[in-house]
C-alpha cells in the first residue's frame, strides 16, 4: 500500500509539473464546453417570427401583442397559406411560426382549452429550443394573468414541431456527448501517453526490475487520471446544469454510476493502447485518430446515428461513446432509468472486460 | 553469486549472445569489457530478468532468473545504460520514490549511499533532468543502492561522464565492493578494466577471455612494441610489410606493433624501418594493456571465424 501511495504521489507530481498535461486535463474540457456552449446558445432578442392567426379574436391578438412587447420577438411575416412556411424558413426570414387555431378565444373560454402550434427552424437546434421555450413561457404567463380571476384556469395546449430536425432534443443536446468526448480524451489518451512515456524514458525498465507488481504499476498510473476524470465529469455536469440549463431529469446516482463505468472503460482502452504503442507519438496518434475522431464524429455527439449511411452506422456500433451518449441522454434528458439503459450498460461492461482481458494478456513483465 | 551457463540470446536471426558462461564470486567487482553491440546490455538484462534467454540458464544467489524473477528483482540493484530516472522529479523525490518502491526508507540505508549521496545532496531540490552527467550517474547509483541489494548490475555507468567523475565513480564502486556487494559492471573503456577484480572480454556475443586484468596483461602471448614517429601514417603503412607481423595499430600518439614472440628485437625493427627510408624513429618494448589484449584476441577470433 505504501508503495502504491508513493507511486500515486509520483504520478501527481508528473501531472502538476507538466504544463502541457495540465492544459489537456483542464484547459481543453473547459474550452470545449464554452465553445460548444456559446456557439449553441444565442441570446433570444428580436427573433423574427411569423404569425398565422386563423381566429383573429381578442385573445389571439392580445397574445400576439404580448409576444412582441416582451422584446424577444418581432413579427416579420403573416403568411396566408401553408405552402409559404418552408420558404420563410429557408430564406431565414423567420425562426418560428406561431399558428392559432380557428375559434381560439371561444374554445379557450368555453372549453377551457385551446391549441397553438409552433413550428421552429431546428437547423439551429439550440436557438429553436430556446425560442420554443420562450414562446411557451410567455403564453403560459398570458393565460395566468388573463384568467387570474377564474376559479379554474384554462390551459393552452402548445404543440411544438421542430422543422428540419425532428428529434433534436435527444440527438443535439451537447452536454451528454461532451462528457463522453472529454472522458475519452482524459482517461484513454492521457493514460496511454503516460504509460508509454515511462517506456520511452527507460524508467519502465527500472520499474519492471523493481519489486512492483505490474498491477501496481498500472493502477498507480491510472488512478490519478481516474480521479481527475471524475472531477472533470462533475465540472461539466455542473456547468451544464447552471450555465446552460441542461437538466438532469433521471436519477443522479445512476448517471454517476454510468459515468464511472465509462471512465473505467476509457482507462482500460488507454492501457490497451499503451501495450501496443512503444512511444508517446504513436500513443497520441492512435488515441487521436482511432479514438477521438470516431468519438466526436461517429458517436452521435454531433451527427445523429440514425442519419448516418449504413456502413458508418454499422461502425458506430463498435464505438464505446455511442452507447454511453445514449445512456446519458436517456438518463439526463428523458428521465430514463436502468430499465431503459441496461442493454447499453451491458455493452459497456462487455467492452471494458474485453479491453482489460487483452491488456492483461499483452502487458509484459519483461522488456520484450 | 552469479552463475551464467551457456546463455544464448537471439533476436530474430541476429545472435546477440552465444553460449556465454561465467561465474562471479560473492563480493567481486567484475567487469564486462567490450565495444558497443558486443552483447553486454543483453546479458545484463537477462540477469535482471528483463529479457528471457533463448537458451541456457543463469542464477543470481542461487535464484533462477527466469523462474524466481520476483526474488531476483528484490536482491539486485540495477542501473540501465541510459539515464532512467524521472527528470521532472527532484533529486530527493527520485531517491525517496525508489526507496519506498523497494519497501525501505532513505534513513534506513543512508550509510550505504552516504558517500555518494552527500556529493549531490546540496542539489536535492533540483530536478533530476537539470543535473550534470556525473551527478545524474551518482543519483542513479544512489537509487539503485537504496534498497541495500546484494548484487549491483551497472550497465556502462561511466559512458558520457567526464574523466574526474569517472574516477570518483570507480572509487565509489571499490568502497561498495568492500561493503560486501557483488558488482557486475560493463564498460566500453579499456582503461577502466584494470580497476576490476576480474574481467570478461566480450565481442560479438562471445566471451573471448576471463581473468584478472593483471593475468591478462602479463600473459600477452606475443611481442609488443611502441613505435614513435613523426609521420605515423607512413610508418604504419611500412610496418604492415614487416615479417612476423601480427598487427599494427595507432595508440594515442604512437603505434603499437605486435609481432610473433621472439622474432624481433627493437634493433631489428629499427633496421627494417631505416631500410625503408624511415628515420627519427624510436622503438621500445612495451607491456601489454587490456586494449592490446582485446585487439589481439579480436584479431585471432576473426581469423578463425
Amino acid at each position: 500500500m505504501k508503495r502504491f501511495l508513493a507511486f500515486l504521489r509520483k504520478e501527481f507530481l508528473h501531472i502538476f509539473r507538466d504544463p502541457r498535461t495540465l492544459v489537456i486535463l483542464f484547459g481543453i474540457p473547459i474550452a470545449q464546453l464554452l465553445l460548444f456552449g456559446f456557439v449553441l446558445t444565442n441570446e433570444v432578442r428580436n427573433v423574427k417570427i411569423a404569425v398565422v392567426d386563423h381566429s383573429r379574436d381578442y385573445l389571439s391578438i392580445r397574445l400576439t401583442q404580448q409576444l412582441v412587447s416582451s422584446g424577444f420577438f418581432q413579427v416579420a411575416a403573416t403568411p396566408t397559406s401553408e405552402s409559404e412556411y418552408e420558404g420563410l424558413f429557408r430564406s431565414g426570414k423567420v425562426k418560428e411560426i406561431v399558428i392559432f387555431e380557428p375559434n381560439f378565444a371561444s374554445r379557450l373560454v368555453n372549453e377551457n382549452k385551446a391549441d397553438i402550434q409552433l413550428i421552429a427552424d431546428a437547423s439551429e437546434p439550440n436557438t429553436a429550443q430556446l425560442v420554443v421555450n420562450y414562446t411557451t413561457a410567455i403564453t403560459n404567463n398570458f393565460v395566468k394573468t388573463e384568467f387570474r380571476k377564474e376559479q379554474k384556469q384554462p390551459g393552452i395546449n402548445i404543440k411544438a414541431r421542430m422543422l428540419f430536425n425532428e428529434d433534436m432534443l435527444d440527438s443535439y443536446n451537447f452536454i451528454p456527448g461532451l462528457i463522453a468526448v472529454i472522458l475519452m480524451l482524459i482517461s484513454a489518451m492521457m493514460t496511454a501517453i503516460t504509460i508509454t512515456r515511462e517506456k520511452e524514458s527507460g524508467t519502465m525498465e527500472i520499474l519492471l526490475a523493481s519489486p512492483l507488481k505490474p498491477i501496481q504499476i498500472i493502477l498507480g498510473k491510472v488512478t490519478p487520471y481516474m480521479i481527475l476524470s471524475i472531477v472533470n465529469a462533475l465540472v461539466v455536469l455542473l456547468i451544464g446544469y447552471f450555465v446552460f440549463n441542461v437538466p438532469i431529469i433521471g436519477s443522479l446516482a445512476l448517471l454517476l454510476a454510468e459515468i464511472l463505468l465509462f471512465i473505467f472503460l476509457a482507462l482500460s482502452l488507454g492501457i490497451l493502447i499503451s501495450t501496443f504503442a512503444t512511444n508517446q507519438v504513436t500513443a497520441l496518434a492512435i488515441s487521436g485518430f482511432v479514438l477521438m475522431l470516431p468519438s466526436i464524429l461517429l458517436s452521435g455527439f454531433i451527427f445523429p446515428v440514425k442519419n448516418m449511411p449504413a456502413p458508418l452506422e454499422f461502425i458506430s456500433n463498435f464505438i464505446p461513446p455511442r452507447w454511453f451518449i445514449e445512456i446519458n441522454r436517456t438518463v439526463m434528458l428523458k428521465g430514463g432509468g436502468l430499465a431503459e439503459v441496461w442493454p447499453n450498460t451491458l455493452i459497456l461492461l462487455g467492452m471494458s472486460a474485453l479491453f482489460i482481458a487483452i491488456s492483461i494478456r499483452k502487458f509484459k513483465i519483461r522488456l520484450q | 553469486m552469479i552463475e551464467v551457463q551457456n546463455i544464448r540470446k537471439q533476436y530474430g536471426d541476429v545472435v546477440a549472445l552465444e553460449n556465454v558462461s561465467l561465474s562471479i564470486q560473492r563480493g567481486e567487482l567484475f567487469g564486462l569489457i567490450g565495444p558497443d553491440g558486443a552483447g553486454k546490455t543483453s546479458l545484463m538484462r537477462i540477469l535482471m530478468s528483463l529479457l528471457l534467454p533463448t537458451g541456457g540458464t543463469a542464477a543470481m544467489n542461487n535464484l533462477d532468473v527466469v523462474k524466481d524473477y520476483k526474488k531476483v528483482r528484490l536482491i539486485t540493484g540495477y542501473m540501465p545504460g541510459r539515464f532512467s530516472l524521472y527528470p521532472d522529479l527532484t533529486v530527493e523525490e527520485n531517491l525517496k520514490f525508489f526507496a519506498t518502491v523497494f519497501g525501505t526508507t532513505i534513513e534506513e540505508n543512508y550509510y550505504l549511499i552516504k558517500d555518494i549521496y552527500q556529493q549531490i545532496e546540496p542539489f536535492k531540490t533540483r530536478r533530476a533532468g537539470q543535473l550534470s552527467g556525473g551527478m545524474k550517474q551518482k543519483l542513479a547509483l544512489s537509487c539503485a543502492l537504496i534498497h541495500k541489494p546484494e548484487i549491483l548490475i551497472l550497465d556502462e555507468p561511466t559512458t558520457g561522464v567526464d574523466a574526474v567523475s569517472r574516477k570518483e565513480f570507480w572509487e565509489m564502486l571499490k568502497r561498495l565492493k568492500n561493503m560486501g556487494i557483488t558488482i557486475l559492471v560493463s564498460t566500453p573503456y579499456m582503461d577502466e578494466a584494470t580497476l576490476c577484480d576480474r574481467i570478461a572480454l566480450i565481442q560479438e556475443g562471445k566471451i573471448m577471455s576471463i581473468a584478472t586484468p593483471e593475468t591478462m596483461m602479463h600473459s600477452f602471448p606475443e611481442d609488443l612494441w611502441t613505435i614513435s614517429s613523426r609521420k605515423i601514417y607512413n610508418t604504419s603503412k611500412i610496418l604492415e610489410l614487416i615479417p612476423s607481423l601480427i598487427s599494427v595499430n595507432s595508440f594515442g600518439q604512437a603505434l603499437h606493433l605486435v609481432t610473433t614472440k621472439g622474432q624481433h628485437t627493437s634493433k631489428s625493427i629499427q633496421g627494417f624501418l631505416t631500410q625503408h627510408g624511415e628515420h627519427d624513429i624510436t622503438v621500445e618494448s612495451e607491456k601489454a594493456t587490456i586494449e592490446d589484449v582485446f585487439i589481439l584476441l579480436m584479431q585471432k577470433h576473426n581469423q578463425t571465424a
